[in-house]
């Protein structure tokens, strides 16, 4: 594994230019992040990528991010990982700073007051979208029906900590799974699985 | 201290942030709350800005929260909290268990985070939707937002629009309506 300097500042600038070119959430960075470390670096292979992607996925955190971090990682072991995070992310962290000075500025202007009445609308359906496509891939039986309509009455009637409930969750959902197996019941644990 | 308190607070939302960001809305928007650090209709307004700017959206929302609360020191903190805990638990699965996702118990884990992560993410929506008057008293007021989601809704699934221009879009609605 070669760690020399020059080789760490290129996967800095491969990272870091991926950043601002990318709208619309974390997901959008994937393709660009695919293009630049397997078909012009050829730095992993076509058949790795799909493997990161899924658990980069399946780890707490932006998927772009933890990508760019378990590429960095293959790449250069964890200076290689803390370099590719960082370049990611450095973007991303300027062009926010630079959107909340300039919001601070223009917030009280009737003309942009007004716009966000119409923008907080729009913000609700988006959420509600971003809901809908997540529940294609997530509710697929009872149980997982049930599971959603408890956790939403829970925090909108409770107002019990979601934090909690992802950790409390993770725990019953292992333990479902286990008492319907030693029940006899079949379960598909992806709504792909046969 | 606020910076202690922001980068805990983040660390903690890191750890479990799972399922894209959207998932993440309803945990920052209780725990910004909560510190008293901006209300419900100004961390809408956080969303609609972090949803315009290019890079994951909770991370986005994370380093906004933390600039309005506390300027440039407070946006890092923020940020670095977000982004430790994934760091972290990445070293551990690259350096030991490669195959992790492929692991039975992390497979029922996600059995049920799945519709867990949607209930967050609905949640999300309803509070938003009430906060902001998309739901409440019947008045043309009322309607014309309910609209503006419901054709936002619309326009992502059939139309497949870009969230970008729904903001816009939206934006363009609320200074010609409003």
């Amino acid at each position: 594994m070669k760690t020399n300097r020059k080789y760490l500042l290129q996967i800095f600038l491969s990272f870091f230019k991926i950043g601002p070119v990318t709208f619309g959430g974390g997901y959008a960075m994937i393709p660009i992040m695919e293009k630049e470390v397997v078909e012009k670096r050829n730095w992993i292979d076509t058949k790795d990528i799909s493997e990161i992607l899924a658990i980069a996925q399946s780890v707490p955190g932006a998927i772009a991010i933890n990508s760019a971090t378990f590429i960095g990682y293959r790449l250069a072991g964890t200076l290689g990982a803390i370099i590719a995070m960082t370049a990611v992310l450095l973007p991303t962290f300027l062009i926010v700073v630079a959107l909340s000075i300039l919001f601070i500025f223009v917030q009280d202007n009737p003309y942009v007051e007004s716009a966000f009445v119409g923008i907080r609308a729009a913000i609700v359906g988006i959420i509600a979208f971003a809901a809908y496509k997540i529940g294609i891939t997530a509710i697929y039986d009872k149980t997982t029906l049930s599971i959603m309509i408890i956790s939403t009455a829970l925090l909108f009637f409770l107002d019990i900590h979601p934090v909690l409930i992802i950790i409390v969750g993770i725990g019953m959902s292992i333990l479902i799974v286990k008492v319907k197996r030693l029940l006899g019941y079949t379960i598909k644990l992806e709504r792909n699985d046969k | 201290m606020v910076l202690l308190d922001l980068f805990w607070t983040f660390l903690l939302i890191g750890s479990v942030s799972f399922g894209g960001g959207y998932a993440m809305i309803p945990v920052i928007e209780m725990e910004v709350s909560q510190h008293g650090w901006m209300t419900t209709q100004e961390f809408t307004d956080v969303i609609a800005v972090a949803g315009m700017s290019p890079g994951p959206i909770a991370t986005n929302s994370a380093i906004f929260v933390g600039y309005q609360t506390a300027g440039l020191s407070g946006a890092m903190v923020s940020a670095l909290g977000m982004v430790i805990p994934s760091l972290l638990i990445i070293l551990v699965i690259a350096a030991f268990f490669f195959k992790f996702n492929e692991l039975y118990i992390v497979k029922s884990a996600f059995y049920g985070l799945r519709p867990i992560i949607t209930g967050l993410i609905l949640y999300a929506a309803l509070t938003f939707a009430i906060t902001n008057n998309v739901i409440g008293e019947l008045s043309w007021h009322t309607v014309s937002l309910l609209i503006i989601c419901g054709f936002s809704f619309f326009a992502l699934m059939k139309l497949r629009l870009h969230p970008i221009f729904v903001i816009v879009l939206a934006g363009v609605c609320g200074i010609v309506l409003y």
